[in-house]
């Protein structure tokens, strides 16, 4: 076994016995953020990865998830429709929802590669934001409050059901990336990530492709929108803004933008910045400096993040100078085809 | 054969559907208009010339933000994201020194009785050269040495604006804060036509917008370091092997790119205001102008501006009262029209 499937079952374990090692509130708060923030970064990474393109739509989409079972699942006393639909229905509508609208914003920039991909699907997550604020129908400035999680894994029944249920679809969310990395159309991807031409000129229907993925992306970060409502009962336009999309950009950054496994790795490290900074005196409420920090640093001394620098220690191994070398050349799909 | 043929009906079908969304909204607010609170244009001409007015004023600052931003693009190929903060940072600053000049004005602000017209243009020169600065210092700092990483020189410029708005955020607050129009701005003025009185100083922002672009045309076309630019944007490897020292020629252009950031944010903040969340909206305009208008033309930053503020107030305006706030979708469907026909935007052309 190598080393790095020891850390990584080491981590493993210990995810799915923290209910017996770590606190309530680690458990319940810190633990649980980190994994669905994970699950939003880890579709971010897929693209990134597997397809080379950076999108920060995923909140956008991630909310809109939200939203939309928020209007679909809350009954009264709220802003929004209140539905009050069941929670089943009300989540595979939610997700259809935020599948189409991925499927359309991912069929408007099919044709944009690199920095263009980046600013096209930027500006998607900010109007979503805006769209939300604005419309007062579905939500309005403040947001839905209130919203039911199914019992079978709410926080009133076991402390410890929604960890775990978060941690099993993480890990399937995790699964799946992978899964799909390897299947003709992964590998596809990735061919066109590297030379969207040559696999054009091959016959590949490349923006079907590019688009396709975007929505398999944007179905992840959905699911995590899910999960986010459930955990905070509530989702506001402020919950989605500019500054949660750069954050999970952060995540996805410092956990390393070419490795799946970096999404909760980079969760975690942010979650527990953000947790503890405030308590160090001279940071105090001055958490998104620290973090710009970070990220800074990061950015200029490890473009790969903590993956990235973790495999560089373990010694010079062939995946680390992959990785390395992709950022030589900066990844394929970072320059605009022609 | 047939498929070069299905292609064109595909593109002719294309057309019509074009033509369709365009011409729908402009038949829309001439003659229909049903259930707005102004009613068509040709029966009201006087709203219709004032939300005509505003778009194009609006337009005006959105093309004095976008420029710089499409400037430093067009050269340098760096996405400047902290462009948004430096336009922040630029009100801010003008705010101070404004407050300075005048003396007082704490919790209230100042009224623009009090303000004369140099305590408002001396803090906007100011502003834009100590943003210009820092623009200048993030570029020798940290992006000189990237060059050419263009996604890593994107996230060096988010981490900057992170903790550019943070630390603004520590320093101004939350609460809305605006730079006061000198007293000589604040007035209405007769257009004779349709007895439109008009505000003068959304006029200043149009001549502000229409001397920038005036300015920033003559420097591209007939200054050397325009030609310089103008080459370098073109081939930046063929000018520097002329012996031409191309990080000077990037310098200036960071440094004005910026500056036109910081201008903006006093125009911005004397129009409307300064607070957290200011900085995004703006680089949603900038980014959403350059992407319809082309990135890296002057040209498109002025018409992507256009139709972005025409857009933006039209929708505001003449949209039925019930569905007013829907307005934001036509900032998303004006995007979508223009990626759907131009991925690369009005005057964009491959790098």
């Amino acid at each position: 076994m190598t080393l790095d499937r020891s850390v990584g079952l080491v981590f493993v374990v210990v995810a799915v016995l923290a209910p017996l090692i770590f606190s309530d509130y680690w458990v319940a708060t810190l633990l649980t953020q980190a994994l669905f923030l994970g699950i939003v970064a880890a579709s971010l990474i897929f693209l990134s990865a597997y397809g080379g393109m950076v999108s920060l739509a995923q909140v956008g989409i991630y909310g809109i998830a939200g939203f939309a079972l928020g209007n679909l699942t809350t009954n009264g006393n709220t802003k929004g429709l209140n539905l009050g639909w069941a929670e089943a229905p009300g989540v595979l509508v939610a997700l259809l929802i935020a599948v189409l609208v991925a499927l359309l914003f991912g069929a408007l920039a099919n044709r944009s590669y690199g920095i263009y991909f980046l600013m096209i699907t930027l500006v998607f997550s900010v109007i979503a934001n805006l769209f939300f604020g604005q419309v007062t129908s579905v939500s309005g400035f403040g947001g839905i409050s209130g919203i039911p999680i199914p019992d079978f894994i709410s926080r009133t029944a076991h402390p410890d059901r929604l960890y775990l249920a978060t941690l099993a679809i993480a890990g399937l969310v995790y699964l799946a990336l992978r899964y799909v990395a390897r299947t003709p159309f992964g590998l596809t991807l990735q061919g066109i990530r590297d030379d969207p031409v040559r696999m054009s000129s091959l016959g590949y229907k490349v923006a079907l492709h590019r688009t396709l993925a975007f929505t398999f992306a944007g179905f992840i970060a959905a699911v995590g929108g899910i999960l986010f409502v459930w955990w905070n009962a509530q989702i506001a336009p402020s919950t989605i803004g500019l500054g949660a999309t750069i954050d999970v950009l952060v995540i996805a950054v410092i956990g390393g933008l070419f490795q799946l496994e970096g999404a909760w790795l980079g969760a975690l490290v942010f979650v527990l910045l953000n947790n503890y900074a405030q308590d160090v005196s001279f940071i105090g409420d001055r958490f998104h400096t620290l973090i710009g920090l970070v990220f800074l640093v990061i950015v200029l001394v490890s473009p790969s993040g903590l993956m990235g620098l973790w495999q560089r220690a373990v010694a010079g191994r062939p995946r680390a100078e992959r990785a390395d070398s992709a950022e030589a050349a900066g990844p394929a799909g970072l320059k605009p085809a022609g | 054969m047939t498929e070069l043929a299905s292609s064109r009906t595909a593109r002719r079908i294309g057309r019509g559907l074009l033509a369709i969304v365009v011409a729908f909204p402009v038949i829309w607010v001439l003659f229909i208009a049903s259930g707005t609170s102004f009613g068509p244009a040709v029966s009201d001409p006087k709203d219709f010339l004032i939300t005509l007015l505003n778009g194009i004023t609006a337009a005006a600052l959105y093309f004095v933000v976008a420029s710089g931003f499409t400037l430093i693009f067009g050269l340098m190929r760096v996405v400047n994201m902290a462009h948004g903060a430096f336009f922040l940072l630029g009100g801010y600053i003008a705010l101070d020194i404004q407050r300075n000049m005048v003396g007082g004005g704490g919790g209230l602000g100042l009224s623009s009785a009090q303000v004369g017209l140099s305590q408002w243009l001396l803090p906007l020169l100011a502003a834009a050269a100590i943003v210009g600065g820092v623009g200048l210092l993030m570029q020798q700092l940290f992006l000189r040495w990237n060059q050419g990483q263009d996604l890593r020189q994107a996230l060096i410029t988010i981490a900057v604006s992170i903790i550019l708005a943070d630390q603004m955020l520590a320093h101004y607050g939350g609460i809305a804060k605006d730079i006061s129009w000198p007293r000589t701005f604040d007035k209405f003025v007769n257009l004779h036509v349709s007895g439109v009185q008009y505000t003068f100083t959304r006029l200043v922002i149009l001549i502000i917008g229409i001397a920038i672009g005036a300015a920033l045309w003559l420097w591209l076309k007939r200054t050397r370091t325009g030609m310089v630019i103008r080459a370098g944007v073109d081939d930046r490897d063929m000018v520097s092997a002329m012996g031409i020292n191309i990080q000077l020629t990037f310098a200036i252009a960071f440094l004005v790119g910026s500056a036109l950031a910081g201008m903006g944010g006093v125009i911005g903040g004397s129009f409307a205001s300064l607070a957290p969340g200011v900085d995004a909206n703006w680089l949603l305009n900038s980014l959403v102008v350059v992407i319809i208008g082309g990135m890296g033309s002057l040209g498109g930053a002025a018409i992507g501006a256009l139709l972005l503020g025409l857009t933006t107030n039209f929708a505001a305006a003449y949209l039925p009262s019930d569905y007013t706030f829907y307005s934001i979708i036509f900032t998303f469907v004006l995007l979508a029209i223009v990626l759907a026909v131009r991925p690369l935007g009005i005057f964009g052309r491959p790098a």
